[in-house]
């Protein structure tokens, strides 16, 4: 063994010195398979982007995203000053996109946290426990897919009313029972493992099994389908918006965008089609990435 | 490569199917109407219980009423119908109507005085929605039987106090006045219902048209009655589709495949106005947009506050971009064309007036919340609202909802400012009068849901009693002066911001001729249509 | 995902009904009670969010002028007075005879409204789903047969941007497109308005009864009406498909037994379509079944920008205007095909799939 090894060879090193050290080499060489997926980058990149420009928006965006300019409405692509165009109210398109770009991430963030922890509580304490519980969780969750997901989220929205938080809710609403399905599959074939069997034999509780050893174990799954889901979740929040029960006016939340500039679709393509775009390419990005995921942490999953 | 061959050849065939082309470029048929036009407000189609615009157009269609509007001359007022003739008492309470001979209903039988008695009772009767249009005047299900009869060729209507004539006549041109066939209604009563159930969704009329079927949310399709006593219609057959989007409207007109495009917002009216074979008409509408200020709030209850905010509308700047065409400034809340509708519209935007007015009034660091309707004008409307009054200091936040969610609230006085639209009920002064500028008692307790000024918390500031005085008055140009009076005050001490009135776009084929909405007094009529 | 149409929502549930054999009757019974227990529990929330609602379902029947003595009567009639589990007792026996009460807002009685708009969703989704499954499957076996290659990119490429694309937008933009400008296909609608009612409702899908009638104007008009959002709703599960069975071929492709036959000198027709695609059909099947439950719950936005009279608008429209009967009768229709769909497919399982048992 060399004296000076470099960290890229420690990292790739095939003897673990300790526990923490072989973490970290898979770690590593996950993202060197990760890397050499060039799809799977782009998307990666395309996500940091639009982090950087959501926490920068007052400095990146040209105009205020509120101000209307009546006179100025409608200004076509490349118009002076508004390089995508105005909207209804002669707000600047660009701007109201970079703006818009803090609540789609807030939306992602927030689901993101939500539903799959959510089903993973479900999932897991179902799989674990077994038995009535498990009948009974499951049962339940049956009755949330089997509902149409659609008045599902609607009638959340419409008895809390109108609102981001609310919508970002109710998708979570919809979006939970196929994590409680996955996490409640993987606690299945993990609880009857000769290592759960060992810790069972050294004392440790059900909270502890769950929370330490279970649940480690089902993140990989969880994370890829959240990525992949989240494209799903975009979508949705915009069509809640599209109905008018999304973010509220003059927030410059996507989806609500969209809606707005379909009135103009035939005259006007862009009002619509920008925000359109950014959702379209956000979407992707997800997608790209979710994809990579899949090949680097769940392998069997996908190819 | 040959999996690869067979495979691509499968795609291929399976794209050409796709896409393939299987259309015709279409016209309508020439005796045929094809309207589109949002038809979701359809509940019914009982003339006694039919209240929203859509189900007016048809029963306006099919129901012939006592006196009635022309489509061809709306501004002449009321005309016979099936009434040929009336007198009235001498002590102004009593109306006797001479029924038109020879006239039948769709299913053969005459029509009779003791038809249109039985209509009119039976809208007294089953007290639906719009029932308060003829309650008014003091009929109740118990003295219906008297206070409305037959006899003979004559129908008699007693009023509990004087009113002016034309004032009862014009509330029997609404669409509860639509004249029903006793028989067939009858036959098909259940429990008692006098044939609502039945009339919900089947007619029993004499109009031009009958009624073939509505699917709610989908269509309404009539065809014309050929013994109609004015006459066959030139349109053997109407189609009145539901397409909710305007693009699409507008895609079916420009191709052809609908004659008439009721609902093209401004953007597709200037589009479509450009299209070959396609004309724009306008009519004025009676629908008012305004602000309701509710005066159980602290702030929006002082004088200076309610006049402030009439200053913080950009009456012009709406109406020359988003509402282009569709809105006209009226401040008033008569509408224009209206008997004693004043047409003076003195605010304009002027946020500095605004800002003197919210300082003398003590004013600082106002927040309120608004309720506006989930529909794209009047979100629009809204925000344009909520950004001139941040210029004046005042943080406005909007609520946007369903129609109905934003109403209940509404009508429980619970939001502090309501971006409402108001549309005529009947073409009298005192459709709008009577609720606007009339509230008897302001309490809670008082539950007066129906009332605008109710709604608003405002006991009228002494205009409820001149509203009472003016629809007893039967001398026409004193009637108008004291409508002119009363919208001049509450113009000046409303806690109503008035800033709209509707203009209704049709877009038409260009062969399509004599086409009438009904302007700001009544409904779409589709007999006099011709192609 | 409540609104974007994908079909990334659900997957195929592999966790079977009961975890060891049962014998076939107690399984049959077993099933049919959590089928029972899953529709009590979908009619419980439903009727639960119908109350919540903070939509006045009276209000929305009488409208914004009713007096109070008219708002009362109807308060009355629809039994908003009496206590609420009460109401779900009456609203739950009436339903297991049949009868889902009366649309509050069209009077018309909920089965027949139901009637009228499932039909139209049928004929979509199930066109969409035999366009998504033609083009689907092909473009995911050749995707993984060439794994790597310029047409794996393109295949993935073509689902992502299907996953990924606002289908409002899609929409507009084909409206616009292939009928406003190019005119290949029918407006919105299901047919032409002059077509309407000209052939007799007997199955309700109108393609169906101009071809039982014979009539093939109405059957092309119709066709050209229904081709674009077929098209658009095929497109999405397309995308799903596809992926889904490039996954399943990958497996298999890699299995040994593929080689071996490789090397026996099978043709690599046979090998791809006689073995590996042999044994993913179950796992397709799954996939295809759970993406046409997706669509028959009623694609909300494709159906409104098409005026398409279908199920999804037709809830939509009734839970925003409180008509919960409409709402309720809905979502038992919408539940039922998506428990039926899952119980079927948790079937094949069992039956075909030595893993499971």
């Amino acid at each position: 063994m060399a004296e000076t090894q470099t960290l890229r060879e420690w990292l790739l090193t095939e003897t673990p010195t300790s526990r923490r050290h072989a973490k970290m080499s898979a770690l590593y060489q996950g993202w060197l398979s990760f890397r050499s997926n060039t799809m799977a980058m782009i998307g990666l990149g395309i996500l940091v982007a639009l982090v950087v420009v959501a926490a920068g928006a007052p400095l990146i965006a040209p105009h205020d995203p509120f101000v209307q300019e009546l006179s100025n409405r409608l200004a076509p692509l490349g118009a002076e000053g508004h390089i995508l165009g105005t909207d209804s109210l002669g707000r600047d398109i660009l701007s109201r996109l970079i703006y818009g770009a803090r609540i789609t991430l807030y939306i992602v963030a927030l689901v993101a946290l939500i539903a799959p922890i959510a089903g993973l509580l479900v999932g897991t304490v179902s799989g674990y426990v077994g038995g009535w519980t498990d009948t009974v969780l499951m049962r339940i969750t049956d009755i949330f897919l089997a509902f149409p997901r659609l008045v599902l989220a609607l009638a959340f929205v419409a008895a809390l009313g109108a609102g981001i938080e609310n919508a970002v809710l109710a998708i979570s609403l919809t979006a939970w029972p196929p994590y409680a399905r996955i996490a409640r599959a993987e606690t299945l074939t993990i609880r009857s493992s000769d290592y759960i069997s060992a810790i069972k034999l050294q004392g440790a509780g059900a909270l502890r099994i769950i929370t330490k050893h279970i649940w480690p174990l089902c993140i990989s799954s969880l994370i890829v389908r959240v990525t992949l889901d989240m494209a799903g979740i975009i979508l949705a929040a915009a069509g809640l918006g599209f109905l008018g029960l999304g973010a509220q006016p003059p927030s410059p939340e996507w989806g609500a965008m969209i809606s707005e500039g379909r009135r103009f679709i035939l005259d006007h393509w862009w009002v619509a089609t920008m925000p359109g775009l950014a959702i379209f390419t956000v979407s992707l990005a997800f997608n790209l990435l979710g994809d990579g995921l899949r090949d680097v942490l769940d392998p069997k999953a996908g190819e | 490569m040959n999996v690869i061959n067979r495979l691509l050849t499968s795609a291929a065939v399976g794209i050409a199917v796709s896409v393939s082309s299987f259309a015709a470029h279409a016209e309508t048929p020439a005796n045929m109407l094809v309207i589109a036009h949002r038809i979701d407000d359809v509940t019914t189609v009982d003339p006694a219980e039919s209240f929203e615009f859509a189900g007016s157009d048809i029963s306006r269609n099919v129901y012939n009423r006592l006196v009635n509007l022309d489509p061809l001359d709306l501004g002449a007022g009321y005309k016979p119908d099936l009434a040929e003739s009336w007198e009235v008492s001498e002590d102004g309470m009593t109306i006797t109507f001479t029924m038109r001979e020879g006239v039948k209903f769709h299913s053969g039988n005459p029509v009779r005085a003791e038809d249109a008695a039985f209509s009119l009772q039976r809208a007294v009767i089953l007290n639906k929605t719009p029932a308060f249009i003829l309650t008014q005047f003091g009929f109740t299900p118990e003295n219906a039987a008297d206070t409305i009869r037959a006899d003979g060729n004559k129908l008699m209507i007693t009023t509990d106090k004087r009113y002016a004539t034309s004032f009862v006549l014009n509330c029997l041109t609404a669409t509860i006045g639509g004249i029903v066939d006793k028989e067939v209604v009858m036959a098909n009563e259940v429990d008692g219902d006098m044939g609502n159930t039945w009339l919900k969704t089947n007619s029993a009329g004499s109009g031009p048209y009958k009624l073939d079927g509505w699917k709610p949310n989908e269509s309404v399709t009539m065809s014309a009655n050929a013994d109609y006593y004015g006459g066959a219609p030139a349109m053997q057959r109407v189609i009145v589709r539901h397409v909710l989007e305007s693009a699409s409207q507008r895609l079916l007109l420009e191709r052809g495949d609908i004659d008439i495009a009721r609902n093209l917002n401004p953007e597709d009216i200037a589009g479509a106005t450009g299209a070959d074979g396609v004309k724009v008409v306008d009519e004025l509408k009676g629908r008012l947009m305004y602000l309701a200020l509710n005066q159980k709030h602290p702030e929006l209850s002082k004088p200076e506050v309610r006049q402030a905010f009439k200053y913080l509308i950009d009456y012009e700047g709406m109406r020359d971009s988003f509402l282009k065409g569709q809105y006209t400034i009226h401040q008033n809340f008569l509408p224009a064309t209206y008997l004693g509708a004043s047409d003076e519209n003195p605010f304009s935007y002027n946020i500095e007036k605004a800002k003197e007015l919210l300082a003398a009034a003590g004013v600082e660091n106002l927040e309120v919340e608004i309720g506006v309707r989930e529909a794209q004008e009047r979100i629009e409307i809204g925000q344009s609202f909520q950004n001139a009054a941040a210029q004046a200091g005042i943080k406005v936040n909007i609520t946007v909802g369903t129609a109905k969610q934003i109403l209940a609230r509404y009508r429980a006085r619970e939001l502090d400012v309501y971006l409402g639209a108001w549309g005529p009920d009947y073409p009298d002064p005192q459709t709008n009068a009577g609720t606007f500028a009339y509230n008897p008692d302001n309490s809670d307790a008082a539950n007066a849901t129906g009332l605008l000024a109710w709604r608003t918390g405002w006991d009228a500031g002494g205009l409820t009693e001149k509203v009472a005085a003016a629809v007893t008055e039967n001398d026409r140009d004193k009637r108008v002066q004291m409508y002119l009076d009363i919208q001049q005050e509450f113009r000046e001490i409303s806690p109503f911001v008035v800033m709209f009135q509707q203009i209704e776009q049709s877009a038409l084929r260009d062969n399509v001729t004599n086409w009438s909405t009904g302007q700001a007094v009544t409904s779409a009529a589709y007999w006099q249509v011709t192609k | 995902m409540a609104l974007s149409e994908d079909n990334n929502g659900r997957r195929p549930s592999r966790a079977p009904l009961a975890s060891h054999v049962l014998p076939f009757a107690k399984a049959t019974l077993l099933t049919l009670g959590s089928i029972a227990v899953t529709m009590l529990g979908l009619l419980f929330i439903t009727f639960i969010i119908g109350r919540v609602m903070p939509i006045d379902p009276v209000l929305a029947i009488v409208g914004e002028r009713a007096s109070q003595s008219t708002y009362d009567a109807v308060y009355q009639q629809l039994g908003l007075d009496k206590p609420l589990l009460v109401q779900f007792a009456y609203y739950l026996w009436d339903v297991l005879h049949l009868d889902f009460g009366t649309s509050l807002l069209n009077a018309r009685p909920v089965s027949e409204d139901i009637a009228r708009v499932f039909p139209a969703t049928l004929e979509l989704a199930t066109l969409g789903i035999f366009f998504g499954v033609i083009l689907g499957v092909p473009l995911g076996v050749l995707a993984a047969v060439r794994k790597g290659s310029w047409i794996d990119q393109i295949a993935r490429v073509v689902a992502l941007v299907g996953y990924s694309m606002p289908i409002f937008w899609l929409g507009l933009m084909g409206l616009l497109v292939f009928y406003g400008i190019l005119g290949w296909v029918g407006g919105p609608g299901r047919v032409g308005i002059f077509y309407v009612d000209v052939v007799p409702s007997v199955t309700g899908l109108i393609l169906v009864d101009a071809a039982l009638d014979g009539n093939w104007d109405v059957f092309k008009d119709a066709f050209s009406h229904i081709i674009l959002p077929a098209s658009l709703l095929g497109y999405y599960s397309l995308a799903y498909v596809s992926r889904m069975t490039r996954s399943f071929m990958l497996e298999q492709l890699s299995a040994e037994y593929v080689t071996t036959a490789r090397v026996k000198g099978m043709s690599e027709w046979d090998v791809i379509w006689k073995h590996a695609f042999k044994n993913i059909r179950v796992q397709l099947i799954t996939v295809i079944a759970l993406s046409y439950a997706n669509l028959l719950e009623g694609s909300v936005l494709t159906e409104i920008i098409f005026s398409w009279p279908g199920i999804g608008s037709y809830i939509t429209t009734a839970l925003l205007s409180a008509d919960m009967n409409a709402v309720l009768g809905g979502t038992v229709v919408v539940g039922l095909i998506f428990i039926l769909l899952n119980i079927f497919s948790d079937l094949l399982y069992k039956v075909f799939d030595p893993r499971a048992k």
